[in-house]
């Protein structure tokens, strides 16, 4: 287990933080200028729930996540070249440039994918943490979903199933307030979320994402329950993103003074401000600096990297033949 | 699938009143006695959810076999079949590969109503990513379900309540039967009908019918929907001249209209006319016995549009 106390690992934590904000930022600059195509999700803003969860689990342990999963694909280890390349659509992508930014997947890392259907992905993540009870592996899947996905059958389905089976998984809410532009007063008779876990008898939590470490903590207790009872949970961590749903979102819906008021409160902010005062300033000037270096390296080699062949299309879909 | 799971215990069986109940047409009977709860799970209604269980896990390896109580139901999964199953080995840029079994009765069976009643695979059969078998004999149904569970691919597995009572020939040693290749189960000279599943039956009937008109009919039994044996069906025009598609399901788009297409491409100059269809009517299966014998492809519908592809 990390060692939480520590200011090295603090670091490490914001370290990560630091490298999701910026790759977002540059993927931002990127699809201004047409080199990323189709929707853009960014993380920015949430980075600590991604960074905190995989903090709280083990290597082999398994995420799966939605369509806003640039940050959680990092967080569990992907290289930003293989991020950044897959969403300029570059063969050397994790996804060889036929995902794009919903699709990320490191089988490597246990990084089971972004999808892009709005809790279609729940039951599925069931499924994994069913093979790996079936299996007997002592690994945990994690599942994220947003607000946005509580009101869909995927949801129901997926953690009715889960708590049935009594699966391995931590069900992970990111309530980012918004689902898209409509706030959660408006989409959730409950607003809630954790009390949903009630009706299906496992243990829920409830919190805002403000300080990566206790994300880490509360976290890394359902996954501890998962893994050693085999008991699912249902967390709703509380976030914010700072940017529109996608990059086509000016996000009108919200005020200025609301997103001012959540940008106080900017948990990678706190966690540098924290670092500074405890007076790490030396090394936070070399992991930003060395952050820069490897975003810069990453759209680098994204540039440079050859888009995939068509051959690669048919192989990927699967052992065939083809209609004309 | 009591050899395929004795063979590989990755395999299991996941679907409504599979184990307790053994099967609700009895197909599963005695799994759970010999398997155990692990391996022969029964669900709550919850088709969206237990498919997609079904291909989380299978993308972690395991090789589960999802059953349907019918393929009507499938419906409610149908995005779990096309956005995941289907998609998630190109989504994943080839890493992960999706080796999952689903399986039940398709079609008509006997005044279900509309909403029981669907023909399934015109729609999944478009999929390209997925793998469609719909077997008419014993042999066919062991030797392609056997296949299907080996396979790395999703394999949707197209049975039929009807057909479920049929009694035939399965040899002792049989092992799997590749999929994506037809069988001609009857030799004729002067047309070809295409079918599968219970309407090769019903091709049958017809054909010997149109032998007491002194007509001889060649039948192709597809098998597999996808893939499709192109092949044995231009040879088999190539000596008939004449080609009648049947099946059950709508007239519009669906597998024999991907059949017509490339029987007319790929044989045309050997068609001595337009390749016709026998399909069920264009209408939601009617309730009243009568109304339903008359959507439902019959051998009377069949016979008449092979004379009517001779001009007889």
């Amino acid at each position: 287990m990390n060692d939480v106390g520590s200011l090295a690992h603090l670091s490490d934590l914001y370290r990560q933080m630091f490298l999701i904000r910026r790759l977002e930022e540059e993927a931002a600059r990127a699809y201004a200028t047409g080199k990323i195509g189709g929707f853009l999700h960014l993380y920015i803003g949430q980075e600590a729930v991604g960074v905190g969860a995989c903090a709280a689990m083990q290597k082999d342990d398994y995420v799966i996540t939605t369509y806003r999963d640039h940050g959680l694909a990092l967080a569990k280890g992907m290289s930003p070249r293989a991020l950044m390349a897959e969403l300029y659509g570059k063969k050397t992508g994790c996804s060889q440039g036929l995902g794009g930014s919903m699709h990320l997947f490191d089988e490597a890392h246990h990084m089971l994918g972004g999808y892009g259907i709005v809790g279609g992905h729940i039951p599925v993540a069931a499924g994994v943490a069913f093979a790996n009870k079936y299996k007997g592996n002592g690994r945990v899947t994690l599942c994220f979903f947003g607000d946005g996905a509580v009101s869909i059958q995927g949801f129901h389905e997926g953690i009715s199933l889960a708590a049935l089976w009594k699966l391995p998984i931590v069900f992970v809410c990111e309530n980012n307030e918004y689902s898209m532009g409509t706030p959660l007063s408006r989409t959730l008779s409950v607003e809630d979320v954790s009390l949903k876990a009630t009706g299906y008898g496992i243990p829920h939590d409830r919190f805002f994402a403000a300080d990566v470490l206790e994300v880490e903590q509360r976290l890394g207790a359902a996954i501890e329950r998962a893994r050693k009872e085999s008991m699912p949970s249902l967390i709703e961590v509380r976030t914010y993103r700072f940017r529109g749903h996608s990059m086509s979102d000016p996000g009108k819906y919200r005020t200025a003074a609301e997103l001012e008021e959540h940008k106080k409160r900017d948990p990678l902010l706190l966690t540098r401000g924290k670092l500074e005062a405890a007076g790490e300033k030396e090394r936070l000037a070399d992991l930003e600096a060395q952050v820069e270096k490897e975003i810069q390296d990453a759209i680098e080699f994204a540039e440079q990297s050859p888009d995939p062949d068509p051959s690669i299309l048919e192989q990927t879909t699967y052992s065939g033949p083809f209609a004309y | 699938m009591l050899e395929e799971m004795e063979r590989d215990d990755r395999v299991f069986l996941m679907g409504e009143e599979v184990g307790f109940y053994n099967g609700a047409y009895k197909v599963s009977e005695g799994l759970l006695e010999r398997f155990g709860e692990k391996r022969v799970i029964d669900t709550p209604i919850a088709e969206g959810g237990f498919a997609g269980i079904g291909v989380g896990a299978a993308i972690v390896g395991l090789r589960p076999i999802i059953e349907f109580m019918t393929w009507n139901f499938s419906a409610v999964a149908f995005d779990q079949i096309l956005n995941n199953a289907a998609k998630m080995r190109q989504m994943s840029g080839g890493q992960l590969k999706c080796p999952i079994v689903f399986r039940g009765p398709n079609a008509s069976a006997k005044q279900v109503g509309s909403q029981h009643s669907h023909a399934m695979e015109h729609f999944y059969a478009t999929i390209p990513g997925l793998k469609v078998v719909a077997p008419a004999f014993p042999a066919d149904a062991k030797g392609l379900l056997k296949a299907a569970i080996r396979d790395d691919d999703p394999v949707l597995v197209m049975e039929s309540e009807t057909l479920y009572s049929v009694k035939g020939e399965v040899p002792d040693d049989l092992d799997t039967i590749p999929l994506g290749v037809a069988r001609r189960v009857r030799e004729g000279t002067d047309c070809t009908i295409v079918a599968y599943s219970r309407m090769t039956h019903v091709a049958l009937e017809a054909a010997a019918a149109l032998e007491k008109d002194g007509i001889s009919v060649d039948i192709v039994d597809l098998r597999s929907l996808r893939p499709l044996d192109e092949d044995s069906l231009v040879d088999s025009v190539r000596r008939t001249h004449h080609c009648v598609v049947v099946h059950e399901g709508w007239p519009y788009g669906g597998v024999g209209a991907e059949i017509s297409d490339r029987v007319q491409r790929l044989a045309f100059d050997d068609l001595d006319g337009p390749v016709l269809r026998v399909t069920s009517l264009d209408v939601p299966m009617p309730y009243n016995a009568k109304l339903e014998e008359l959507v439902i492809p019959h051998s009377d519908r069949v016979v008449a549009a092979v004379k009517r592809a001779l001009n007889r």
